[in-house]
This record gives structure tokens, C-alpha cells and sequence, in this order.
């Protein structure tokens, strides 16, 4: 692209990056402020991390709200409405894992500083991943928000469960983005740019030398389904999500999958839209496999955060429903994007509710095992309903949010109508029963089993985890009355032309 | 229309939950508390019913009424279209009263573990999901007010049920929520075939334009029906039934048996029939057959059980067969039939599941081999227990009849184009349904309530009817006198209606003659 040999400065428009700007200065000031506070004062640390994520979201919001865009650098960093709502989407998800961790972190014996830099970190790498429009800048992007997640994945320290699951994490992590790395340069190769706009162009219609196209998306496709933990690239992830703290947990399993999930989008509906021949039957694949194996192991878990783990990798498959359907017409490529978006954000605010309730009663039961979950009902109503509500949405069971977040993906199914979709969708209504069996037997648990140590004291629910509890039930039903609240956000065709 | 008429049955539909939410503010200590807010959320509701059926226009009980349509989710246009007609009013009149009468029956009643709290909240929200779902003219609404009555029902089934309630409670939202997904898939497939619009109303002429090939018409009936006919239940999709009703507790039985089957018998009234007039020709026969074998196989099954509850279930079962037989002929004759049907069924199988309830907290037992003797031991309830088991059985005079006696009549002279032998077979067979009806109750009737009580329970200390079984019951009793005195008082509210239903039904057959 830059065809003149000298480096000049790029156009930067400052108020466009404003979001990032906010992370990465309170990231810097948390790094500093974490060497000069003592022990006894790390809980300023949170407070900072917290209100910094609510300027940079204010900014995203604010930016959303004048309709601002921008392209920079060439089209590789562009602020649009997708990439607004995305961030959007990551600093609320951010400040809810924050609200989550502070006690969490507080208590147990961790390093305070460096959890909630580390935490900032990541999120920056989740926001630049929403704007980044071109190889470099995703790969850049996805390595920020991966390398600080290994380390927090073993942050309980002197767990062996912790360290298997930071080494698991990392190793995994780092094979996949070696896949990736080869596929983009493969892609590169071929279409002689980074820039996803000009691989659009250049992999559209026939094209010679097809088959190097064809694997490098593979590659691609693949290092992005490590990151996602789709079937059969999931083998990571159940055990990294028992073995990190809960907290970190939620954060994998809501934020860095979406960051996976968005450069997914991104590379596939702007860079290989037009290869959908190659890309449909693989993600038709990965989709019915992750949804049905994740479901079927869930069946058999008995520790909550395991339990937790497979659905996500079960969701993880509905997710990528609306791209195995999407290459079919205009319009399903249009309704197939938004069901995936409509997705994610339902997803994170569902799975997030969830997990906070996990930490809520573990700071009573000291155990992960869904048994210990028994007779919660009598001793603490108010999680159990909560908890209640948040699996039945997971199960996709109206009037929550979760059963919009699948009639959007039915909806793409038969916008696409034709009958390799409606097999899928078919996988999926199955696979939806199959899936309200496990949720329905943790609500039964809590609602219908003994206290198992008789022990009926009740829990005491810090501040922090009952805002976290609020924000999280408020999108779930609100969304779930009356889901045109929502909808637009979901809407942001921008990608898609 | 005036403000009031505009949200009085968006208020008929809400107040129950919005009760709920405010219930679950009050300490759960305070009991007078949590029972009077809910006594009042679902008194209200029913004053806003009333205040309904006062305002509804009986001259034109075909029309629409207090309609209500806004927008609601514009990306699938979907919208908040509530309203009215002769079919919907009386179900929900009847789903508002049983609310009400439920919150009263529990009032000292609460089965373990107690907790008035949840439980009343519970009874709420099934009442907002059961008046929601015989208010709803948009098919995304129906199915999420449907499937709203589900998680309550789980519950109260799995947490105040009997000794097996965990089995009974997940077989029953699994085998429901088994239908509903393809009920969603038939809702979409409507969709997206038959004119983009989830408009009950709209879809009727809008699936005729489209003229859809007669094999999707045909699938996209299937699985309406089955996802009805697992909710009515019609055999072979009645396993979870008897199970549920066993095991619930009696208010849960009683709502179960008075609304929540009606569910599906509405839905096949509202949405299948009057949408895919074509495909409901062509199934007729099946649904017929279903529900004949349904009436005999309910029948032959209360004779074989000891449970009394289990024996009002199956007695159920039996029951929404002459309903479904009605709705198979497809003639506004049988149609009626099968809507003064679901509410005597309503009324009457309701009562037994509250005299069932009574018996077992006096005697511990619902084991009719242990019982006897009640006429004895608490001489009121055992009348009233002889009444009911008259009325269930049909006696004329009594409401039963008018739900049994047309439905079979009806099956005479099913609509045109359906083969007449068929048909006839059925209404013989059905009307033998009665007579092992009547076997059946009266069995059940001469076990518990003849004879001299048992020896273990000679000395027990049979309390007769206490003020809230007497608030609960007289005006369920009293309505099955009055509709069985005098039928009409339904009849003329349903019959406009129902002849709209049937309306698409003759140019279906006429198109049938013609073209056989």
C-alpha cells in the first residue's frame, strides 16, 4: 500500500480513538499507582480500573450517539457501528468481570495490581479488535487480548489446576495463532494486501490459484476456532475454565470468545464473502459438532464451572450457526450477521449472570460441585431465582433473552432456506431440548434437593457482585420483554454491503 | 375506543405478574401480607375480565374486540396484538376465576415445604402466562406466553409435589418443550411461507393467497399438531399427563387440568384450523381417530387405577377426546361443542381435583382401596364429590353434557368432504366412552364416598368443608348448575366466533368436492 519508501505520520483522528486512548492511559496509570500503594490500599486499583472503563465507554457511547466515523491508516482501523457497539459490548463486559473480581481478588491470596492491569490489557486488545479491518492489525489485536489471558488463567498460584490451566491455555493458544499466522500469510501471498477490503476483492468470483486461497481460510478459520473453542478445537477449554479463577473464567469464556468471535466476523463477511463455497460447509461442520458435543458432555458434568464450560462451547456452536447459512443470498448474509452479533450480546450478559452467581455461593460452599448448589433455594432465594432466570435464558426458554438471541439464528436459517440450513437448524432445535435437560437439572438442584451439609446460613452477596447481579438480570429480562430495545445494536450492517 | 377499553385487558393480562414482582418485595415472614397481595393481584385481574365481558358486544361476539396492536419487535414484525372474541372470552373468564380461586383454596392449605411466598408468586405468573395466551392474535406472543406457563408449572410440580415429583416435573417440561419447538418451527415456517407476518388474523388470508403446495401446508400442520395435541394431551402423547397430575400439588393439578390443557385445544381452534384449513381437512380423520382411541384408552385406564387423583387424570384424557373429536369434525356444530366442552371440562375436572386434594389432607391417602365412607365422615364433601362425578359423567342438566353430548352428535355429520362412515364409526365408539364414563366415576364415587370408612381411618376426626373450600368451590358449582340449566349462556357467545373458524373451512371443502 504505502508505495513511497519514506514513513509518514498516519491521519489519526484523535476523538475516534478516544475509547482506546481512556484503556490504555488507565492501564498505565494502574501499572504505576500498583507500585507505590500499599497492601492495605489495592482496592483503589479496581475503583480506578472501573471508572476508567466507564469514561472509555461514555466515549464509545458518545461517539455512537453522533453517528462519528472514521477510516484510518488506509481502511486497517476503522471506527464504524459495528466496531462501536463491539466496544461497547467489551468495556461493559470488562466492568462486569471488574465488579466480579474485586472481592474475589481482595480475599483470596492474588496479586491485586497486576490482575486488574493484566484484565485492562486484554480488554484493549478485545477493543482494537472491533475496529481492526485489516491482517496485521487483527493478529496485533488478538495477541493483546490472548497473552494476558494465559497469565490470569494461573493466577491462583500455588494450584496445580491453575498452572495446568495457564500452560494448557498458553500452548494451545500459541499453536493456534502459529495456524493463523500461516494462513494470513498464505492469503497475503495471494492477494499481495493485508487490508481485508482488497483480499474482498481479490478472492471474489474465480479466481486462479484457488486452492492456496482455500487454505489459507482453512488455517485461518481453524486458529480462530482454538480461540472460540469450537469442535473439535475445544480440548483447552474445560479445563482451563475449572482450573483459572471464576472470574477470569467468565472473562474467557464471554469476552475473549467474543474477541475471537468478532475478528471471525470481520475476515469473514469482508475478506472471503465471496468464497462462501469454501467457508460454508466447514463452519456448517464445526457448528453442528460444537453445538451437539458440547451439549452431550454437559449432560455429564457434575462441577458447575465444567458444567458451564461445555455450554459455552455449546453456545459457541449456535454462534457459528448464522455462518455456516450465511453465503447462500443478500439477505441472509445480512440477517445472518445480525443473528450472530444479537448472539454475542445476549450471550455475554446470560453467561456473566451465571458465573456471578457461581462466585456469589461459592463464597459460602467453598465448592464447585453442583450438589453443593442443593436446597439453595431455602437459604438464599433471591441467587436462586437469579440463577434460575440466567440458565433458563441459556436454554433459550421466552420470555428471557436468550430465546431471542435463537430465533435470530432460526430466523437466518430459513432466510437462507436452503436445505443444508435447514438440516442445521434442525441440529439445533434438537440440540436446544438436549440443552435445557442439563440447565433444567441444575435449576432442579437448587430448587428441589436437601442442603447437603445442612448448613442454612445465609450468604452474604458484597456489593460489588449484587451490582454485577443487577446489570446482568436487567439485560436478560428487559431484553427478553421487549427485545427491540435491542435490536438495532444488533442491526449494524456496516460490514456488510 | 376509550382509555379504559384500551388497556383494560393489557391490565388483565399483566396485574397477576406485576403482583408477583411486588410480592417478592414483601419479607417472606409476613404471610397475611403475601397472601392478601395476591388474593387482590388476581381479584383484580378477574374485576378487569368482568369489566371485559360487561363491555363486550355479545350481538357481534365474531368481531374482534378490545384490540389492542402495537409494535413490538419490528425486526421480525412482530407486534402486541391482543384482543377478544367469543372464543377467547369465556377461557379467560374461566383462567382469571381459577387464579382467583386457587390463591383462595391455598389459603391455609399450603402443601410442603410451604413457603407461601413462591407459591403464590408462582400462581401468578401462570396467570399472567394462561390469560396471555387466550389474549394473543400474534403467533410470537402466543408462543412466548405459552411457554411462560411452563416454568412455573415445573416448579410447583418439582418443589410442593408428591414423592416422585422430580421425574413427573422434568417429563413434563420436556415433553412440552418438545412441542413447542416445533410449534416455533411451524410458526416460522408460517413466516416465512405464508405472507412474512405472525398476525394470527392476517395469516388467514395470507397463507390462502400464497396457496401453499399441499405437502408444506400438510408439515406445517403436523407440527402445530403436535405440538398441541402433547398439551391437550391426545393419545399417544398423553404419557406425561397422569404423571404430572399425580404428583402435583392440588392447586397445580387443578390449574393444570382447568387451563392449562386448554392451551392446546385453543391453539388448534385459533391458529391450526382456521390458518390451514386444507391441511386440517386432510388430517380430520387422523385427529378423529386420536381422539376416539384417546376417550376409550382414558377410559379403560381409570378402571385400572387405585390412586384417585391418577384415576381424574386419565378421566382427563377421556375427556379432551370428545373436545378433540368435536374439533376433528370440523363443523361449527362440533366446534362449539369442543369450546362448551373445554369449559365444562374446565369447571368439573377442576372441582375433583380440589375434592381429591381435600380427601387426601383429611385421610393422608388417595388410595381408593383405604377409602370409604365419606358420605359418612364429612357428609357435605361427599355430595359435593357425587355431584361432580355426575357432572363429569354427563348427566344432563349439569354442564358436562353440553360438552359431551354435541361433540359426539357432531360427529353424525362431520363437515363436507369428510368421509361419513369414518366419522360415524367414531361416534359410536364415542358414545360408548360414555358408558365407561360413567363406570368409571361412579366406581370411583361408591369407593370413596359409599360404605363405611375403613378401620384404620373408624376413629379418624373427618373435619367437613372449611370457609375457603366453600369460598373455592360455590362458584365453580354454582357455574356448572347454571351452564347446564341453561347452555346457552356459552353457546351464544362461542357460536359467532366459531363460524368464523369454520368459514375458511367450507371453501377448503368446496375446493375438495370439486376437485374429488
Amino acid at each position: 500500500m504505502l508505495a513511497a519508501a519514506g514513513f509518514h505520520v498516519p491521519n489519526l483522528d484523535y476523538h475516534a480513538l478516544a475509547p482506546e486512548i481512556v484503556v490504555a492511559a488507565t492501564l498505565a496509570v494502574v501499572l504505576v499507582a500498583d507500585l507505590f500503594l500499599d497492601d492495605d490500599n489495592k482496592w483503589l486499583l479496581s475503583n480506578v480500573s472501573g471508572w476508567g472503563l466507564l469514561v472509555a465507554l461514555f466515549f464509545t457511547i458518545e461517539l455512537g450517539a453522533r453517528g462519528h466515523t472514521a477510516s484510518m491508516v488506509g481502511g486497517a482501523y476503522v471506527v464504524d457501528d459495528f466496531a462501536l457497539v463491539l466496544k461497547g459490548l467489551f468495556l461493559v463486559v470488562g466492568y462486569i468481570v471488574l465488579l466480579m473480581s474485586a472481592n474475589y481478588v481482595e480475599e483470596g491470596d492474588y496479586y491485586e495490581g497486576e490482575f486488574y492491569f493484566l484484565i485492562l490489557c486484554s480488554l484493549l486488545g478485545m477493543v482494537v479488535m472491533s475496529s481492526a479491518r485489516d491482517l496485521i492489525t487483527i493478529f496485533v489485536a488478538l495477541e493483546t487480548l490472548s497473552l494476558p489471558a494465559y497469565m490470569l488463567a494461573g493466577w491462583r498460584k500455588r494450584d496445580l489446576r491453575s498452572n495446568e490451566a495457564s500452560l494448557k491455555y498458553y500452548l494451545l493458544g500459541v499453536l493456534a495463532s502459529a495456524v493463523m499466522l500461516y494462513g494470513m500469510s498464505l492469503v497475503f501471498g495471494f492477494s499481495g494486501s493485508t487490508l481485508l477490503v482488497d483480499i474482498g476483492k481479490a478472492t471474489q468470483g474465480t479466481i486462479t490459484h484457488a486452492p492456496l486461497v482455500t487454505v489459507g481460510i482453512f488455517f485461518i478459520a481453524v486458529g480462530f476456532a482454538f480461540k472460540v473453542s469450537a469442535v473439535p478445537f475445544h480440548f483447552w477449554a474445560p479445563d482451563t475454565y475449572e482450573g483459572a479463577p471464576t472470574p477470569v473464567t467468565a472473562f474467557l469464556s464471554v469476552a475473549s470468545k467474543t474477541g475471537g468471535f468478532v475478528a471471525l466476523l470481520q475476515i469473514i463477511y469482508i475478506g472471503f464473502i465471496g468464497r462462501s463455497d469454501v467457508w460454508g460447509p466447514m463452519f456448517w461442520a464445526l457448528a453442528a459438532l460444537t453445538m451437539t458435543v458440547g451439549n452431550l458432555i454437559a449432560l455429564r458434568q457434575t462441577n458447575i464451572v465444567r458444567l458451564l464450560a461445555y455450554s459455552s462451547i455449546a453456545q459457541a456452536g449456535y454462534i457459528l450457526v448464522p455462518f455456516a447459512v450465511a453465503g447462500s443470498n443478500t439477505k441472509s448474509i445480512h440477517s445472518a450477521f445480525t443473528a450472530s452479533v444479537v448472539y454475542l450480546l445476549i450471550y455475554a450478559a446470560m453467561n456473566l449472570g451465571a458465573f456471578t452467581v457461581v462466585i456469589a455461593v461459592a463464597r459460602k460452599t467453598r465448592s464447585g460441585d453442583i450438589a453443593s448448589f442443593g436446597g439453595l433455594y431455602e437459604y438464599a432465594p433471591g441467587l436462586t431465582v437469579l440463577m434460575t432466570v440466567f440458565l433458563f435464558s441459556l436454554a433459550g426458554i421466552p420470555p428471557l433473552a436468550g430465546a431471542w438471541a435463537k430465533i435470530f439464528v432460526f430466523r437466518a436459517v430459513l432466510d437462507s432456506g436452503t436445505s443444508s440450513a435447514v438440516a442445521l437448524g434442525i441440529v439445533a432445535a434438537v440440540n436446544a431440548v438436549i440443552a435445557l435437560f442439563y440447565y433444567a437439572s441444575v435449576a432442579r438442584v437448587m430448587w428441589m434437593s436437601p442442603v447437603p451439609d445442612g448448613d442454612r446460613t445465609p450468604i452474604r452477596i458484597p456489593a460489588t457482585l449484587q451490582a454485577a447481579l443487577g446489570l446482568t438480570v436487567l439485560v436478560v429480562v428487559a431484553i427478553g420483554i421487549y427485545p427491540q430495545l435491542f435490536a438495532h445494536l444488533g442491526d449494524v450492517a456496516s460490514l456488510v454491503r | 375506543m376509550n382509555f379504559f377499553d384500551h388497556w383494560a385487558l393489557t391490565g388483565a393480562i399483566f396485574v397477576p405478574v406485576v403482583g408477583a414482582a411486588l410480592l417478592g418485595l414483601v419479607p417472606r415472614r409476613s404471610e397475611v401480607a403475601l397472601k392478601a397481595g395476591a388474593l387482590v393481584a388476581s381479584l383484580a385481574s378477574l374485576a378487569l375480565v368482568i369489566y371485559l365481558m360487561a363491555g363486550f358486544d355479545y350481538g357481534h361476539s365474531s368481531r374482534l374486540q378490545f384490540v389492542v396492536n402495537d409494535r413490538w419487535i419490528d425486526v421480525i414484525h412482530s407486534h402486541y396484538h391482543i384482543g377478544l372474541d367469543g372464543i377467547s372470552l369465556p377461557l379467560l373468564a374461566l383462567s382469571a376465576l381459577m387464579t382467583v380461586l386457587c390463591i383462595i383454596y391455598s389459603w391455609d392449605h399450603f402443601p410442603e415445604p410451604h413457603n407461601p411466598k413462591a407459591f403464590l408468586i408462582l400462581i401468578l405468573v401462570l396467570g399472567t402466562g394462561m390469560n396471555g395466551t387466550f389474549g394473543s392474535l400474534d403467533l410470537i406472543l402466543f408462543f412466548v406466553f405459552f411457554e411462560l406457563v411452563l416454568l412455573p408449572m415445573y416448579f410447583m410440580i418439582g418443589v410442593w409435589g408428591g414423592p416422585n415429583r422430580q421425574y413427573a416435573a422434568i417429563k413434563f417440561f420436556l415433553f412440552t418443550l418438545f412441542g413447542s419447538a416445533l410449534m416455533i418451527l411451524s410458526f416460522l415456517a408460517l413466516y416465512f411461507k405464508g405472507g412474512q407476518t405472525f398476525d394470527m388474523i392476517a395469516l388467514r388470508h395470507t397463507v390462502a393467497a400464497a396457496s401453499l403446495p399441499t405437502a408444506t401446508a400438510s408439515l406445517i400442520f403436523a407440527g402445530l399438531f403436535i405440538g398441541f395435541a402433547i398439551k391437550v394431551p391426545m393419545f399417544p402423547f398423553h404419557t406425561w399427563l397422569p404423571d404430572a397430575h399425580t404428583e402435583a400439588p392440588t392447586v397445580g393439578s387443578v390449574i393444570l387440568a382447568a387451563i392449562l390443557l386448554k392451551l392446546g385445544t385453543y391453539g388448534f381452534v385459533r391458529i391450526a384450523i382456521p390458518i390451514l384449513p386444507h391441511a386440517a381437512h386432510t388430517w380430520a380423520p387422523w385427529i378423529g381417530l386420536l381422539a376416539v382411541i384417546g376417550i376409550i384408552y382414558g377410559a379403560l385406564g381409570c378402571l385400572a387405577q387405585r390412586d384417585m387423583k391418577r384415576l381424574i387424570a386419565f378421566s382427563s384424557v377421556a375427556h379432551m377426546g370428545f373436545v378433540m373429536l368435536g374439533i376433528a369434525t370440523l363443523t361449527s356444530f362440533g366446534i362449539n361443542a369442543a369450546v362448551f366442552g373445554m369449559v365444562a371440562h374446565g369447571l368439573i375436572t377442576g372441582m375433583l381435583f380440589f375434592i381429591a386434594g381435600s380427601v387426601q389432607e383429611r385421610y393422608g391417602t388417595r388410595d381408593m382401596s383405604r377409602l370409604g365412607g365419606l358420605l359418612l365422615q364429612a357428609p357435605r364433601l361427599g355430595w359435593i364429590l357425587g355431584f361432580c362425578a355426575m357432572a363429569s359423567l354427563g348427566l344432563p342438566g349439569l354442564a358436562g353434557f353440553w360438552g359431551e353430548f354435541p361433540a359426539i352428535l357432531s360427529a353424525y355429520d362431520p363437515a363436507a368432504g369428510l368421509s361419513l362412515v369414518t366419522f360415524r364409526v367414531y361416534m359410536a365408539v364415542a358414545a360408548v366412552g360414555t358408558v365407561f364414563a360413567a363406570g368409571y366415576l361412579l366406581w370411583m364415587l361408591q369407593r370413596v364416598a359409599f360404605g363405611i370408612p375403613k378401620t384404620e381411618f373408624e376413629h379418624a376426626h373427618v373435619h367437613d368443608l372449611h370457609v375457603p373450600e366453600y369460598l373455592a368451590w360455590v362458584p365453580l358449582l354454582v357455574l356448572i348448575v347454571a351452564l347446564g340449566v341453561y347452555p346457552h349462556l356459552l353457546f351464544h357467545i362461542t357460536d359467532g366466533a366459531v363460524k368464523v373458524v369454520t368459514s375458511g373451512l367450507h371453501t377448503a371443502a368446496g375446493g375438495v368436492a370439486a376437485g374429488g
